[in-house]
């Protein structure tokens, strides 16, 4: 072996020694991760039994890290239902209870206080999203705004679902577009094609104080998401499949969320559309929201 | 590690004793042929990357050094969640998203070399054409690790896959971009492979067997540039990036940026790789150049006059990227930067003389390049969420680990060039076979 040899000989050693340092923090981070989780498959792919299998490991697993029995079911979408939900921006008054019920219902992140609902406070005598803001903090409802609550509008051509490489998001036959947590690879391509804002990243593992963990779960809904998936309201299916309201209509105080089967028509919501003046929010962007909004006048 | 007393020619006949004394053109070999003398060129490849003087260790160590800082900050990255970037659900893409675009678009450019090469019949061009598909395969191995490095659970990567994951094809443009940059990647594996081989074994290559990849990179290089743009030009929920000018900016910026790299990387090889240049590729290089320039200034002059004269709010990213929007402005000392950036690379590229000067001409290569970077990045996928869709403003700064992750990969991506060169020089400095 000639010097040169020798010197590559140590110069790779040396590389190789420090290539194990810089991936370090790797292998800290796959301690979490079990080759049954790696290797899940997608949600549609999943028979029945399977699916059974990999939810009772998810609830192990939520025992084991948190102490709490949660349960997480499967709810499929009911024949003959297509949700829809209206909101009156007469009556609502911008308290954001809806806000505060969707992040204690669907167990999200503590410290972000995240929501899948936004609430804006707009100037009266415009729709001009510009002039609305999100973060006022005064006594409300100012008598010189109105407010109007965004959230997913389970659109009908919805453009987060078109764009997602692997199908991890899709419309469910009632109308609710969902993600499946353990299938999203965390492009964040889905959140870029949203014009809702819709659409929340776990940037990092959300944290819920154990006492606080919502134990009602649907699996594709609000059990506890793992870091670095996309998530967003799914209409609370994990209680609206069950025949329950979502939890930011039990909230509201004033009565200004309406929801329910838009192919019903003795239901509320179709009596919404039919008596009053509806509209949709952006509607040349062509979605096709399942979401309206109206006003009583 | 090349043996100069055993020529290409006397290698290949010791190493198939059935073949004819003379080598014709197009000779068939057999496969047993192929597999020792394909190990031996293996081995020459090795030795060639691995050996050289103290510089060339030197510039390795550093780029090695650089690219496993990024590694480290990817590593942690991926252990405690985006969150140690600077992105939110306000701004979902930044530094990773804006690098991946230009990549693409550099890797688009390398492909500028060809057209002059082939369409035109430049011989002169034909070895240089190896550099710029050199620099395609090291920027396209570059887009995808910014691809990777944005995903928020890169481990799930095969869920990409056709066949074992799901692969929402036609639909999402995403697939699309996947399919075309490993189509990419590969055709200029092969072609580069290919012609190498040949020239290490002294036989003129087989046109059946790369002229036909030639052509089809040209289009496939336009493909992978257009493709990205769709991925962005398709949200109608964006307005910034809802244009139809989008592809065909997209390309000419990398038609500036590619060219721009290629020449001052020609210069680079001239300096440390004693390469032969003549002054003609690279006047070929910079009429590319000074075209596109100025096609790009008409571009981005009739998108600004669009948006800034007819007004209405799905201007306010345009505003906010120029001047500013309701006193938050982080963007707008960079999109300036890369307007001055471009409009003094343009003057210094329409000089008369400006090939006989290099080092003027590096310069405007050097200035032509961080603008179109900023562009690209600062200027185009940014801006584009703020305001947010319900017009949020929120600002995005990239972070630290955003700027180590992104140096990294630059890092790697010159060390795979750097690497590539040094294969293929000495290969190309080989006299070129007899043609008959
Ligand atoms: S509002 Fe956004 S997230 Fe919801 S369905 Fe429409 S595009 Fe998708
Ligand atoms: S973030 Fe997840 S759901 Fe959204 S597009 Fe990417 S893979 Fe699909």
């Amino acid at each position: 072996m000639n010097r040169r040899t020798a010197l590559k000989a140590i110069g790779a050693t040396l590389g190789a020694a420090a290539f194990a340092q810089a991936i370090a923090p790797l292998t800290q981070w796959t301690e979490d991760l079990t080759i049954d989780d790696y290797l899940q498959k997608h949600y549609k792919e999943l028979s029945p039994f399977d699916l059974g299998v990999v939810m009772a490991r998810m609830e192990k697993e939520t025992k084991e890290a948190t102490g709490v029995d949660v349960h997480i079911g499967d709810y499929r979408p009911q024949p003959g239902v297509k949700f829809g939900y209206a909101l009156n921006l007469s009556v609502c008054v911008g308290c954001r209870r809806c806000a505060k019920a969707c992040h204690v219902e669907n167990n999200h992140d503590r410290p972000s206080g995240n929501s899948y609902i936004r609430v804006l406070e707009m100037q009266k005598g415009s729709l001009d999203l510009a002039k609305g803001r999100v973060n006022y903090d005064h006594a409300v409802p100012d008598a010189e705004k109105f407010y109007m609550p965004v959230q997913c509008q389970q659109c009908d051509k919805p453009p987060c679902v078109s764009v997602c490489p692997v199908e991890a998001t899709w419309k469910e036959a009632d109308g609710i577009v969902v993600v499946d947590y353990n299938w999203c690879i965390g492009c964040r391509y889905c959140e870029a094609a949203c014009p809702y804002h819709a659409r929340r990243f776990n940037w990092k593992k959300p944290e819920v104080p154990a006492a606080e963990i919502n134990p009602d779960q649907g699996y594709l809904s609000n059990r506890l998401r793992p870091q670095g998936v996309m998530e967003k309201c799914t209409f609370c299916l994990h209680r609206s499949r069950q025949g329950k309201l979502p939890a930011c209509l039990e909230a509201c105080p004033t009565g200004a969320r309406v929801f329910g089967n838009l192919l019903d028509p003795e239901s509320e919501i179709r009596w919404v559309l039919k008596n009053k003046r509806v509209f949709v929010l952006k509607e040349d962007v062509g979605t096709q929201p399942s979401f309206f909004y109206f006003f009583d006048v | 590690m090349s043996n100069p007393s055993s020529g290409p020619e006397t290698q290949a006949r010791a190493l198939a004793p059935s073949a004819p004394a003379v080598v014709p053109a197009h000779c068939p070999h057999t496969l047993a042929f192929h597999a020792t003398s394909y190990r031996r060129f293996l081995w020459k490849v090795v030795c060639d990357a691995t050996d050289g003087s103290a510089w060339f260790y030197a510039w390795m160590i550093l780029l090695t050094a650089f690219a496993l800082t990024g590694l480290h900050a990817w590593a942690v990255q991926v252990r405690d969640g985006l969150v140690v970037t600077g992105l939110s659900d306000h701004v979902s893409w930044g530094l990773y998203i804006a690098n991946f675009t230009f990549m693409v678009g550099l890797a688009a450019g390398g492909v500028m070399m060809v057209i002059p090469a082939y369409l035109y019949h430049d011989h002169e061009m034909h070895d240089l054409t190896i550099v710029g598909e050199l620099l395609a395969v090291a920027a396209i191995v570059m887009s995808i690790c910014f691809v990777v490095v944005d995903m928020g659970r890169p481990e799930r990567f095969w869920h990409m896959f056709p066949v074992v994951g799901r692969f929402n094809f036609p639909v999402s443009m995403l697939t699309w971009d996947v399919l075309v940059l490993n189509g990419y990647l590969g055709l200029n594996l092969h072609i580069c492979g290919y012609l190498l081989y040949m020239r290490f074994r002294g036989e003129r290559p087989n046109p059946r067997w790369y002229v036909p990849f030639v052509y089809l990179s040209i289009f496939w290089a336009i493909s992978i540039h257009t493709v990205t743009a769709f991925l962005y030009s398709g949200l109608g929920g964006r307005p910034l990036w809802n244009t139809a000018l989008l592809a065909p900016r997209f390309l000419v910026t990398a038609f500036i940026a590619g060219p721009a790299f290629i020449i001052v990387l020609l210069f680079a090889l001239r300096r440390f790789g004693g390469m032969r240049l003549t002054e003609r590729p690279v006047q070929v290089l910079v009429n590319i150049v000074r075209v596109t320039l100025l096609i790009n200034l008409l571009m981005v002059a009739s998108e600004l006059f669009t948006d800034l004269y007819s007004g209405g709010a799905h201007t306010a990213s345009v505003h906010y990227l120029f001047f500013g929007l309701h006193g938050a402005n982080a963007l707008v000392p960079w999109i300036w930067s890369a307007v001055a950036m471009g409009l003094a690379s343009a003057v210094m590229f329409l000089r008369p003389g400006v090939v006989g000067h290099p080092v003027w001409l590096t310069l405007a290569c050097v200035l032509a390049f961080v603008g179109i970077w900023i562009e690209k990045g600062m200027g185009l996928i940014v801006p584009a969420f703020i305001p947010s869709t319900l017009h949020e403003i929120v600002e995005y700064f990239p972070s630290l680990v955003e700027w180590q992750v992104m140096a990294g990969i630059w890092a790697w991506g010159l060390l795979i060039l750097t690497v590539m060169l040094k294969i293929a020089l000495p290969i190309l400095r080989q006299p070129h076979p007899v043609v008959p």
